[in-house]
């Protein structure tokens, strides 16, 4: 086993990257993942890896580059947050339906106004439903380890897919930390060089992104959406491959402390580390709790959501999402209609917290424990709660 | 493409919806949009060829055939080609005629 140790998480980051031996990356800085691409920049400008790096005007014009690489062959990465990854919006949903396996980190970061740097939900999720895959990562030794894993998962021919791993800003991209790192020798040996179907080349001509007329194009929609739910199977293969050369295993849905659970935590991103000491807080005290993980966001996990959460009396879902006018979270909206068609469901009730990174220490968990339980008693269940709001 | 658009099942198309093979944009008949085609009047034509460089869908064609014009000071002046639209492809813009030098274009409503 390989020695542990510090390093700040956005670094591991570029080091995986690097580890995965990237051809191109495209980068334009905007917090909180500037360190990403800061230090790509570094390790290539001192031959530490050999790739091309694009220095790019905009976010729109990184992806844009990245979605020519990718399609020309060459394996590629960038880095985004916030209002970068909504101005990448338009080329995103080009580069998935062209099946073009560009990876990319989203240092998960508010989108203005009101203008602010610190974390929440709100970029990624305003963007769920653009045929990429989604992974979550909660601390920097699983930001390492997937922003490897996506390089295999998306460059699959079975799969053939964009991937997001998302990271929390700042709580994780700039908190420095132990890991374990991989030796290029298992990186070589887990991911093989990319070898697409299609390449942009002038020895044998294609046309990528053409045009469509109605009569074909929800068909192309169909066949974009079974490959990322077929693509399911693939990202669960490669993590246990992945676990069996390292020792660490991962899956799309998690449980820690589950077994006599009445009550769960659902939680995505940093929260879950967070969750699990509370759970052992609560358990110390006699509540028996437990926390429910959820590390693959797209495709959404039904089967192991639901097998994983119906055997609870009560869900509490902690989010960091609010959605303006709508009926809930995105994280407890998906997992209510996965639930629809079942007769016995939990109670679920939705937290949505830590906007804009606003701290939620281990007590706010606690708060919000006793009033799911007051109102689930008392029949009063909200759709959502927006927790610690001044009244 | 081997069959017509509307006859491909999701499971026929390739990875990332890939055309594959060069050329085949010669099977899409932009000629169904048409509301006008342009109409020539060959004895007014002089052969420059601007109408045929500026059409954006190169629908227009330089076909052999041999026309014997009679030029305004009599002279009879013999021309080996012509150009007409392929009406397959003319999609009805009428830039041919607006471009043409010496108004021999005429966008004509289409009727079927
Ligand atoms: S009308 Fe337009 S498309 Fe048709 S021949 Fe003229 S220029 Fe070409
Ligand atoms: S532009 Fe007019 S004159 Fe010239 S070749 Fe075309 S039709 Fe004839």
């Amino acid at each position: 086993m390989t020695n542990r140790i510090g390093m700040e998480v956005s670094l591991m980051v570029s080091e995986a990257v690097k580890l995965a031996n990237v051809d191109v990356i495209a980068a334009y800085p905007i917090t909180p993942q500037t360190h990403i691409v800061e230090h790509l920049s570094e390790l290539v400008a001192d031959g530490e890896l050999d790739a091309e790096y694009i220095c790019v005007e905009s976010e729109h014009s990184a992806m844009s580059a990245c979605a020519g690489s990718s399609a020309a062959g060459a394996r590629t990465y960038t880095a985004t947050a916030s209002q970068g990854l909504q101005l990448m919006s338009e080329i995103l949903y080009a580069v998935a339906p062209m099946r073009l396996p560009v990876v990319m980190t989203v240092a998960n970061r508010t989108v203005s106004a009101p203008l602010t740097i610190w974390n929440d939900h709100s970029d990624i999720m305003a963007n769920r439903d653009c045929g990429w895959i989604m992974i979550f990562v909660e601390n920097g030794q699983e930001d390492f380890d997937q922003t490897i894993c996506a390089f295999r998962i998306a460059e699959d021919r079975r799969v053939l897919l964009p991937v997001i791993v998302n990271m929390d800003g700042f709580i994780l991209s700039h908190v420095i930390e132990p890991f374990e790192p991989v030796d290029q020798k298992t990186v070589d040996s887990f991911l093989p060089p990319f070898d697409p179907i299609y390449t942009m080349h002038p020895d044998r001509p294609v046309t990528m992104g053409a045009f469509t007329m109605p009569e074909i194009f929800t068909e192309t929609k169909m066949a974009h959406d079974v490959a990322l739910r077929e693509s399911e199977a693939v990202i669960k293969e490669v993590w246990e491959e992945w676990g069996k050369l390292t020792g660490r295993h991962y899956t799309a849905v998690e449980e820690y402390m589950t077994d006599d659970a009445a009550t769960v935590f659902v939680t995505i991103g940093s929260f879950s580390e967070l969750g699990m000491e509370v759970v052992d807080a609560m358990r110390q005290k006699g509540v028996k709790v437990g926390l429910v993980k959820i590390r693959l966001f797209r495709p959404f996990p039904t089967e192991d959501i639901l097998s994983a959460l119906t055997k609870f009396k009560n869900v509490l879902v902690i989010e960091r999402f609010l959605a303006l006018g709508g009926v809930c979270g995105p994280l407890a909206e998906q997992i209510k209609a996965a639930m629809y068609k079942l007769k016995d469901t939990p109670n679920i009730v939705d937290f949505v917290c830590g906007l804009s990174g606003r701290d939620v220490p281990p007590e706010e968990f606690f708060g919000m424990y006793e009033t799911a339980i007051n109102a689930i008693k008392d029949g009063t269940v909200k759709e959502f709660y927006l927790w610690g709001v001044r009244e | 493409m081997a069959k017509p658009m509307d006859q491909y099942t999701w499971k026929d198309l390739t990875v990332g919806n890939v055309v594959d093979e060069p050329g085949n944009s010669i099977e899409y008949h932009t000629g169904d949009w048409k509301s006008q085609r342009p109409q020539w009047n060959q004895e007014k034509c002089i052969r420059c060829g601007v109408c045929w460089n500026f059409c954006p869908d190169n629908a227009i064609e330089k076909r052999a055939g041999e026309f014997i014009v009679t030029a305004k000071d009599g002279r009879k002046i013999k021309y080996d080609h012509y150009f007409v639209a392929d009406l397959e492809y003319c999609k009805g813009c009428g830039i041919c005629a607006h471009e043409c030098i010496t108004g021999c274009i005429e966008m004509i409503e289409e009727v079927d």
